[in-house]
């Protein structure tokens, strides 16, 4: 019995310091680690308005997607490694983030500018405005594959028909202002503005691409409603403060439990780590980026767990007091002050859950680790914490009850 | 092996050497929570918020110069293109903040250009901006007072079906004695709020309803406990210090983890976690001495007038 203890205990200490050996380059890697928001590697936030239009007409969802495509091509052109584009329909509105975008100026400036769609000639010569295409959709391909079916206007229908005539056999160059879209090769002459340009090898591809050359320019003008922006080395700089923080905040947590609660101290601060390994393996699937908010919440919610423990220990010690043996002492101030940490923790989630849902931002990131904290908390406790605390009170029934802090004669 | 009892009220009053009874001089504790809000308060109607441009739109740059700039030579400059606003030096004047209106792409490389030329050259890998038009501004505001509302509704609805309807009520009332007292004081001291402020005041909110929610878990279990001739008000003392350790520790470490944030956070976090700070700090002490307290309260209250006769129904 106690040997075995001893030995579980062993290879739990060593199981989790391996764990967190292995842990560390996989969580910090630039680019599959935890990814990190635009506030701790510079970058810029924008949020753009769609603007009423001057005739009076609604913004649909069409014109919202229309948007949304033309932005998403030229944010991915910027070459930004996890850009994140969405639309909101009801205030129509176009959410950017660019988080480690070197030149945040000059993506700004890119992303402001209206696409003008035109067709080429192998010259380069503009031969068709996008203007005179009236729609363009994406379907399945006659024979096989997924093609774009285009269809222009009665001035474009004729300009295409002189053009396609002209050009039989080479190749007309679509552009997306001065990005080449697409350079199909004209097999027959179009006389009835009906075209088609096949070769997609999937049906979203071919959908994409309609939607970019039927938007052609932005069809709706968008102000920029909401805009933040930070230098790069300024989010470093915003990293390690925050890393430092962190560090610093741990260790004091850490001394304050060891002062406090002896042995079941080494176990609270033992279980820390998991919980930190915990909550960080969960950012990593989940891909939580974690912001300048979002690592307060963190730090925030080591403090919070700590509580977990303290919780159970002072009940535990209650246990002891009123006569238990340690070991049930253990089992029962587990159970009992598992209904307390519950009720007590919910309030906490509640306000997490409310803040995600109302926030917006970086507030959303921070009501996220929050959130993740809390359960990972309690996850942590119930598990590890609980198997560390049964495993070493085990050790031996004679164990001392001082180094749980109570003093029998009381 | 001794069979366990549950300690009796004089047991939890000999193990903490420092016992009082904290449930008797309630009205105390009462009038040093008004003491420390009323003022705040006042201050809330007088001079309201320093709310920053995440609420009222704007923009601000925060700048940093190659060389130790001066503050007229960049309100010079703001004005030479147009732009009022306020500048504010630090770091032996080599950092700028700059707040003026929300400002169009086009002025703002305008504003920027015309620093580096006039002013002096500053570091572009360490500029930060912020623009919020005021439309974005109102609908924080407005985002901020419904997560508010809501979050109270659905904590009050929790502890009522958790607890009872006293509870809830006592709680939400110190729960809002620890968000006046954040908001009072940020007034007071005009310190400047931003969306972070909104983050911190609705942690508060759930941070101290936990803190509050642990002492009325060992209420309610002592309560089903009582036995005929215990005084309620006698229990909830009992109650508090039996969780006064945890109440304590908790907080510690919870400060231990803010003032780190606090102190060596960098800039962008201050405030929040000043915020934090004071609400933690605020919601300890109200969780330990007005909660409690005004559940006992209550609860007299509500009996007595079945001894006078006369019902209390408005």
């Amino acid at each position: 019995m106690r040997r075995g203890n001893i030995i579980k205990l062993a290879a739990l200490v060593l199981l989790v310091v391996a764990a967190v050996a292995l842990s560390i380059k996989p969580l910090v890697d630039p680019a599959k680690g935890i990814p990190l928001g635009l506030d701790l590697r510079g970058g810029v936030h924008l949020v753009l308005q769609a603007e009423p239009n001057k005739n009076g007409a609604p913004i649909t969802n069409d014109d919202m997607d229309k948007a949304k495509a033309i932005i998403a091509k030229r944010v991915n052109d910027l070459g930004v490694s996890e850009p994140i584009v969405q639309t909101d329909y009801i205030k129509k509105r176009i959410v950017i983030d660019l988080a480690g975008v070197t030149d945040p100026d000059k993506a700004v400036d890119i992303l402001k500018t209206t696409a003008k769609l035109t067709f080429r000639d192998p010259q380069g010569n503009v031969v068709i405005q996008g203007d005179d295409l009236k729609d363009a959709k994406g379907g399945q391909g006659q024979q096989s594959g997924y093609v774009v079916n285009l269809t222009f206007s009665s001035d474009g229908a004729k300009k295409f028909a002189d053009l396609t005539t002209k050009l039989i056999g080479q190749r007309l160059g679509v552009y997306l202002d001065d990005k080449l879209l697409t350079n199909p090769t004209v097999n027959t002459p179009i006389l009835n503005g009906q075209a088609e340009i096949t070769g997609y090898a999937t049906l979203e591809e071919a959908a994409n691409h309609a939607v970019l050359m039927r938007s052609g320019s932005l069809p709706v003008s968008m102000s920029i409603a909401e805009k933040r922006q930070v230098g790069a080395s300024l989010g470093v700089d915003s990293l390690h403060r925050s890393i430092r923080a962190g560090i610093y905040g741990l260790i004091f947590i850490y001394l304050f439990m060891l002062v406090f609660y002896r042995l079941p101290g080494v176990v609270a601060d033992f279980s820390l780590i998991v919980y930190g390994l915990i909550v960080l393996w969960v950012f990593w699937m989940f891909r939580v980026v974690l912001t300048l908010p979002g690592i307060a919440g963190f730090i925030l919610s080591i403090g919070m767990a700590v509580d977990f423990n303290i919780i159970i220990y002072e009940r535990v010690k209650e246990e002891i007091r009123a006569g238990k043996s340690l070991r049930a002492g253990v089992e029962s101030g587990f159970s009992r002050a598992f209904i307390t940490v519950i009720d007590a923790h919910v309030t906490t989630f509640i306000a997490a859950m409310t803040l995600y849902t109302f926030g917006t931002g970086s507030i959303k990131g921070f009501a996220m680790t929050l959130g993740i904290g809390i359960i990972a908390s309690l996850f942590t406790a119930i598990t590890f914490t609980r198997l560390v605390l049964r495993l070493t009170v085990g050790i031996s029934p004679k164990m001392n009850t001082t180094w749980f802090g109570v003093r029998r004669d009381v | 092996m001794q069979t366990g009892h549950p300690a009796t009220y004089d047991e939890v009053k000999k193990i903490h050497p420092l016992y009082f009874n904290v449930v008797k001089k309630r009205y105390w504790w009462f009038a040093i929570s008004l003491l420390i809000i009323i003022p705040g308060v006042i201050s809330l109607f007088m001079q309201g918020l320093n709310l920053g441009i995440d609420f009222k739109g704007g923009t601000m740059i925060d700048m940093t110069f190659k060389k130790a700039v001066t503050q007229t030579a960049i309100t010079d400059t703001m004005k030479s293109v147009g732009l009022e606003g306020s500048v504010q030096l630090s770091n032996g004047d080599t950092a700028a903040l700059i707040r003026t209106e929300a400002l169009e792409e086009s002025k703002r490389n305008e504003l920027l250009a015309a620093v580096e030329t006039k002013v002096g050259e500053y570091d572009k890998t360490s500029l930060k901006e912020d623009k919020v038009g005021p439309a974005m501004g109102q609908e924080l505001t407005r985002n901020a007072i419904y997560a508010l509302i809501i979050a109270m509704g659905l904590m009050i609805a929790y502890i009522t079906i958790r607890f009872q309807f006293v509870f809830a009520i006592s709680g939400i009332v110190a729960l809002l004695h620890d968000v006046f007292l954040v908001i009072g004081l940020f007034s007071l001291f005009q310190w400047e709020i931003d969306s972070s402020f909104v983050a911190a005041i609705l942690t508060i909110f759930g941070y101290s309803i936990n803190d509050t929610v642990i002492i009325f878990d060992r209420i309610r279990e002592n309560e089903a406990k009582m036995k005929r001739g215990e005084i309620y008000e006698e229990m909830v003392d009992k109650s508090i210090w039996q969780t006064m350790r945890r109440s304590i520790n908790t907080v510690v470490t919870v400060l231990i983890s803010l003032l780190s944030v606090f102190i060596l956070g960098g800039e962008s976090t201050r405030m929040f976690s000043l915020a934090m700070l004071i609400g933690v700090f605020s919601g300890a002490y109200s969780s330990i001495f007005n909660a409690s307290q005004i559940l006992v309260e209550i609860k007299t209250r509500m009996k007595k007038p079945r001894k006078g006769g006369k019902p209390v129904r408005a």
